[in-house]
């Protein structure tokens, strides 16, 4: 079938909770109104207010109550409506969710999902295009995954709630419409914790998610027509990574640039580099380079599109690693 | 209770009188076993709590936070539970973990500074007690709208100090509690006293209790030194949950009679006439007077309970420094469901680092 990465996530959350009667939603607007992205268009009507639940306005609860529903056997997904409002939630995100599972040694796993749009380059409001996937990614204990494709999209999420783990699930705004993949009509899962190689090259390796992989992918056209083939990596889990497919590929190439659009300083980016330089320093021909967002607040809508990596940006870098 | 007395106008439900008699008509109708029981109770409370000051005092155990003054809030509220029911207890509930078959070596064991000491045993409905300020509420209320989505008859009972209602958490999860009808039982232990700061500096309300009705669903102050009003109250509100009546907030006017950890100074800040104005007070003379007047208490009774809250103390002494302290492997272990790639590198580099010198 033919589906929008909306679609494809309507899809895995209606076949998660078909499959597992433990599952239920709980959000701001996620009930009559599907959201307002209308990702959860129709679950309400499918499966009753009391699987899919339409909460006061207040993320902290919303996560600290579904912290407790695991507690009775319910696996919760979380729907926070944008990302820039998820900071209220963080006391309970960093202090509880991804640590309850260590400061009682396994006694009380926290098996939710939080799912939330996030990132630039759909005009719009302020608060509402930032990428701050690295607060997360340095917490220990939770999984943070980003899809880019709507494939991708709908077996992350089937991964993610049949994880015992907390999964903090990053939906890309801007990819949410802006294409349509065939997928599979049933429940599939594409695993946690295991990036993808969406392009093979010998030349370079560039390692983008989110709304940053389409972007390297035209980077990797334009470099093509230079003579020069990039490998473009879709990392897809931010955390845990997937170290080995990096360093396996970065052996291969000599030449990493990694595509985030995230502020560059302590963005997932130097982590990735750091890494690299860790694991195959003798491998590389040139420095590890960032294109990213600047350490700057994102501009309102419209000048975002000078902020976030575009495919000239990516290919002026390129060019500076092979021509290093 | 509930109906009885009032937070608006400003009533506090009381079921002992200051003789130790029971005030007419609020009997909660314990019988002689019960009310010994809850004596023993309070009394192991009050032992282990001294023991493990003095454990701080030797280096044996971490920064504690002491219980001293709440044994009846504590004991009171524990002994109302009914088996199904669940608890989110906070870092000053000492007694709670105690009444409800806690084993006192693993708490002992958490604050030695062991993580193993919150792995609640199996059939205890006891989640790890929270330390970041109110975060607990909101679990409380989570496992409630999980208990009606489910259909389950049981009460989930939270407990929280008075700075507790001035966090944000407080507000959203008591909302969230109203709004969803939940099976919760707010339990404040109103001691006065968030570190330093009083409690007319947390809030311009009269009472506690009465924040409750914008929230929709009955408040209820009462004496939290008196363990029979604490045990009413509470007895009250969980049935009132399990029978589909909604939430309850409690508010239990106590006192903090200790510093607030080990770590602090209490003499900087108050008036040592309002301790031992407060230390009269003490929920376990209280209690102890109101046996007497029943006729329940003599020295050999007490002799007793000493000797086994004593007893009950050195054994979970010993057995707390008998565990075994976590291995490297524990400490990387429960991060995630299975250990990623990366972190087994950690744990392996971690597990090579004490071999160097030795090269």
């Amino acid at each position: 079938m033919n589906a929008t990465m909306v679609q494809a996530i309507n899809q895995a959350l209606a076949l998660e909770m078909k499959r597992d009667e433990r599952v239920v939603l709980l959000g701001e607007d996620v009930g009559k109104d599907g959201g307002v992205f209308r990702v959860t268009d129709g679950l309400v009507d499918a499966f009753g207010p009391e699987r899919v639940i339409d909460t006061p306005l207040a993320e902290s609860a919303a996560v600290g109550v579904a912290i407790g529903m695991t507690v009775l056997g319910l696996r919760p997904v979380v729907e926070i409506q944008f990302m820039g409002f998820i900071y209220p939630a963080f006391n309970q995100i960093v202090s509880h969710v991804a640590r309850l599972r260590n400061r009682t040694r396994g006694r009380f796993p926290v098996p939710i999902v939080i799912r939330t749009p996030y990132g630039a380059g759909v005009r719009a409001l302020e608060h509402h295009s930032e990428s701050t996937e690295a607060l997360f990614c340095h917490i220990p204990g939770l999984t943070v995954a980003v899809p880019a494709t709507p494939y991708d999209a709908k077996g992350l999420l089937a991964a993610a709630v049949r994880s015992d783990d907390p999964v903090i699930l990053l939906e890309p705004t801007r990819l949410y419409r802006s294409g349509h993949q065939e997928i599979p009509e049933e429940a599939y899962e594409v695993p946690l914790g295991k990036a993808g190689v969406v392009r093979e090259g010998t030349d370079l390796t560039i390692i983008a998610w989110g709304a940053m992989v389409p972007v390297a992918e035209k980077a990797a056209d334009l470099a093509a027509d230079k003579g020069w083939t990039a490998e473009v990596i879709d990392l897809r889990t931010l955390c845990p990574m997937d170290r080995g497919t990096i360093v396996g590929s970065v052996k291969k190439t000599g030449r990493a640039l990694i595509v985030h659009e995230a502020p560059k300083t302590c963005g997932l980016g130097a982590e990735i580099a750091a890494h690299i330089g860790e694991a195959a320093l003798l491998s590389l021909k040139a420095p590890v380079l960032r294109v990213t967002g600047w350490d700057i607040t994102p501009p309102l809508s419209k000048s975002e599109d000078r902020y976030y990596p575009n495919p000239e940006r990516v290919l002026r870098t390129v060019r500076k690693l092979m021509e290093f | 209770m509930i109906e009885k007395f009032d937070p608006l106008k400003g009533e506090m439900g009381r079921v002992l009188d200051d003789a130790g008699g029971i005030r007419e008509g609020l009997d909660p109708g314990l019988g002689d076993a019960d009310l010994k029981r809850i004596y023993g109770l309070m009394t192991t409370t009050r032992a282990a709590d001294n023991k493990a000051f003095k454990l701080q005092r030797q280096g044996r155990m971490g920064t504690y936070a002491p219980s001293r003054g709440h044994e009846a809030c504590q004991i009171g509220s524990a002994f109302a539970m009914g088996k199904g029911d669940w608890v989110f207890p906070y870092f000053r509930d000492l007694g709670m973990y105690i009444a409800l078959g806690y084993p006192l070596a693993l708490y002992y064991h958490f604050w030695m500074g062991h993580e193993a000491g919150m792995r609640t045993p199996e059939g205890l409905n006891i989640f790890p007690l929270a330390i970041p300020v109110a975060s607990q509420i909101p679990h409380a209320v989570g496992a409630g709208m999980a208990a009606n989505i489910r259909k389950l008859s049981l009460a989930v009972v939270t407990t929280f100090g008075d700075g507790a209602t001035s966090e944000g958490d407080f507000h959203e999860a008591l909302n969230y509690a109203g709004v969803f009808k939940t099976p919760n039982v707010f339990i404040c232990y109103d001691n006065q006293y968030a570190i330093s700061v009083p409690r007319s500096r947390q809030t311009a309300s009269a009472t506690i209790a009465q924040k409750a009705v914008a929230y929709g669903f009955p408040g209820l102050l009462i004496d939290g030194n008196d363990v029979l009003a604490v045990y009413a109250a509470v007895r009250e509100a969980v049935g009132r949950a399990r029978a589909g009546g909604g939430p309850t907030l409690i508010e239990a006017f106590t006192y903090r009679l200790a510093d607030h950890t080990t770590s602090d100074d209490a003499a900087k800040y108050r008036d040592g006439g309002d301790v031992a104005a407060w230390e009269k007070k003490d929920p376990i003379v209280r209690f102890q007077a109101h046996l007497k007047a029943r006729g329940l208490w003599d020295e050999a009774f007490e002799n007793g309970v000493q000797a086994s809250a004593a007893a009950t103390v050195e054994k979970a002494v010993a057995d707390a420094e008998a565990l075994p302290p976590a291995s490297l492997e524990d400490l990387f272990a429960f991060t995630y469901a299975s250990m990623p790639p990366g972190l087994r590198e950690q744990l392996d580099e971690a597990g090579a680092a004490g071999t160097e010198a030795s090269r």
